[in-house]
């Protein structure tokens, strides 16, 4: 399929819209940690180093299957979401994130001293397994399962706990296990999009999933429109191709996505396409029941 | 119906209720009067399941509810209107009504129950698809009442339902708390407007600095000389 498909498309674009791919299956689990429930991650790249490395050791070191070993790595950043989310429930907005974030450089100094990944050098040699079509297919199905899901009761909760947690609580709404359960279901999403981007790279090391990183995701859910499918897809495609276009600025990638933060907070502090649910625009465009 | 016995909460050090008594009947409006930061919020809390007593219990229809989760208390039957409304701002009337039935799966009751709202207040069912934040205040404790009613409470805990609203509508407020009342809800109401929760509750207790200093049926305390000097303006 790669193989034909790159006969007719240029193979940086390729490359391109592959990467956009998982750019969007990350983005869809931070948004709905920080999107959809309100709850400040700034480690993402945390979880998605956890995919990155538990796939890549399974496939490379163990000979397990590729579908297994990505499934192995969503698991286990899953796993760690669940203790991340854990101290969620006590801590709100500006300290939960120095939490998110001193999680992921713990990953990653760990990552760095870590023998089967190559500690600092990193991991290389990793079978090319992510195609077009696994990318792709995983976009689909991730889409579907998070419009199923933010279209259903829980996923109103979800939104209930952003806007107000003690007004959620008071409607019932068991505020605990709805923001473990984001945790959990957002990092499974990042170690698989970890999984996928190690097996397309061939290579990693532990600078890639750098804060930097944490924080060009948490752009692409800002920009979109926090808690939006749409707006997250969005913004994951803008802010894969901007940085192509404006490869100046990749020395200053850090300086870029904090002023687009800062930008955004001032004039479209809803992002560009707001709170557009999927929901509403089934609404809008008349389409399907209503729930 | 419920029985507060004895409860202690504190805030870290501070101690925001001291040995709170009190208890309400079925089928009445019982109203706790007192000055800001008397522990009137952190009363609500605590029955609710949001704030845990240290000492003491709670029991809700002869069951021992003080160490009961937050949402199983709504399912036993209690839902409250929180101070300042709380409406989630950013989803539609419609919507806010739909979280206040979270718990329930009767999609017909719901469906019926959303109706009866809309009956009550005719202005929330215009406004039923524009976000909540968008709202006047007024409407705003409606849609917040509104949706205390969805989980079909028996008791109802509202908290200063008229803050910041102009006299004319804490009395729109005030005669539809009456009128929910009247149709079966036993409603436990924090106010500091003492004057006009003393004139629609049956029961009454003055709450001062975490204890509860003076009780009666709300006609005496309306009649009560220290009520009337400290809360009714002389
Ligand atoms: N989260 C908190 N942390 C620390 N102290 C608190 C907290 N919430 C309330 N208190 C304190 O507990 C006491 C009772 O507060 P509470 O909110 O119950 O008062 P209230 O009677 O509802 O007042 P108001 O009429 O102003 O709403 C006050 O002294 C207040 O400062
Ligand atoms: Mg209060």
């Amino acid at each position: 399929m790669d193989a034909v498909l790159s006969q007719y498309i240029d193979p940086y674009f390729l490359r391109i819209i592959l990467i956009i791919g998982i750019n969007i299956i990350l983005a869809l689990g931070l948004n709905l940690i920080t999107g959809v429930t309100g709850q400040l991650s700034m480690g993402h790249a945390g979880f998605m180093s956890l995919g990155a490395y538990t796939s890549a050791i399974l496939t490379m070191n163990y000979g397990v299957a590729f579908p297994t070993a990505l499934l192995g790595g969503s698991l286990v950043a899953a796993l760690f979401g669940f203790f991340i989310g854990l101290p969620t429930l006590r801590l709100q907005g500006d300290y939960l994130a120095m939490v998110t974030i001193g999680f992921a450089e713990i990953i990653r100094v760990f990552f760095l001293n870590f023998e089967p990944g190559g500690k600092a050098v990193g991991l290389s040699g990793i079978p090319q397994e992510t195609t077009f079509l696994t990318v792709w297919g995983l976009v689909a199905v991730a889409v579907f399962l998070n419009a199923r899901l933010l279209s259903s009761r829980t996923g109103r909760a979800f939104y209930a706990i952003r806007e107000d947690e003690i007004a959620a609580e008071s409607c019932g709404v068991n505020t605990t296990r709805l923001k473990v359960t984001a945790f959990v279901l957002g990092s499974f999403l990042g170690g698989l999009g970890g999984g996928l981007y190690a097996h397309y790279m061939f290579y990693i090391d532990p600078q890639v999933f750098n804060f930097t990183k944490s924080i060009e995701l948490l752009n692409m859910v800002v920009l979109g429109g926090m808690g939006s499918i749409p707006g997250t897809i969005l913004g994951a495609v803008l802010l894969t191709i901007l940085p192509e276009l404006l490869r100046v600025v990749a020395e200053y990638r850090l300086m870029f996505y904090g002023a687009l933060l800062v930008i955004l907070m001032i004039f479209r502090p809803n992002g560009l396409l707001g709170d557009v649910r999927i929901y509403d625009l089934k609404k809008r465009w008349g389409l399907g029941k209503n729930k | 119906m419920l029985q507060i016995n004895e409860i202690e909460v504190y805030y870290g050090a501070i101690h925001a209720l001291k040995k709170m008594s009190f208890e309400v009947e079925q089928g009445n409006i019982v109203t706790l009067i007192g000055a800001n930061g008397a522990g009137k919020t952190t009363t609500l809390k605590t029955i609710s399941g949001l704030l845990r007593p240290k000492n003491g219990s709670i029991i809700f229809n002869n069951q021992d509810i003080t160490k009961t989760a937050p949402e199983k208390i709504v399912d036993l039957g209690i839902s409250q209107v929180p101070e300042g409304r709380r409406v989630f701002s950013t989803m539609s009337v419609m919507e806010n009504l739909e979280m206040g039935a979270y718990l329930r799966r009767d999609k017909k009751g719901i469906a019926d129950d959303i109706e009866n709202v809309f009956t009550r207040f005719p202005r929330l069912k215009e406004r039923q698809k524009q976000m909540a934040g968008t709202l006047s205040g007024g409407e705003q404790q409606m849609l917040a009442i509104g949706r205390a009613l969805m989980a079909r409470p028996t008791l109802m805990l509202m908290d200063e339902p008229s803050m910041g609203l102009a006299p004319l509508l804490v009395k729109e407020i005030f005669s539809i708390i009456k009128e929910i009342n009247e149709r079966g809800t036993t409603i436990l109401l924090v106010e500091q407007n003492a004057h006009m929760a003393l004139s629609i509750a049956h029961q009454a207790y003055v709450i001062e600095t975490g204890e509860i200093v003076l009780s009666g049926t709300a006609q005496e305390l309306l009649n009560s000389d220290e009520v009337k000097k400290a809360y009714l303006g002389g």
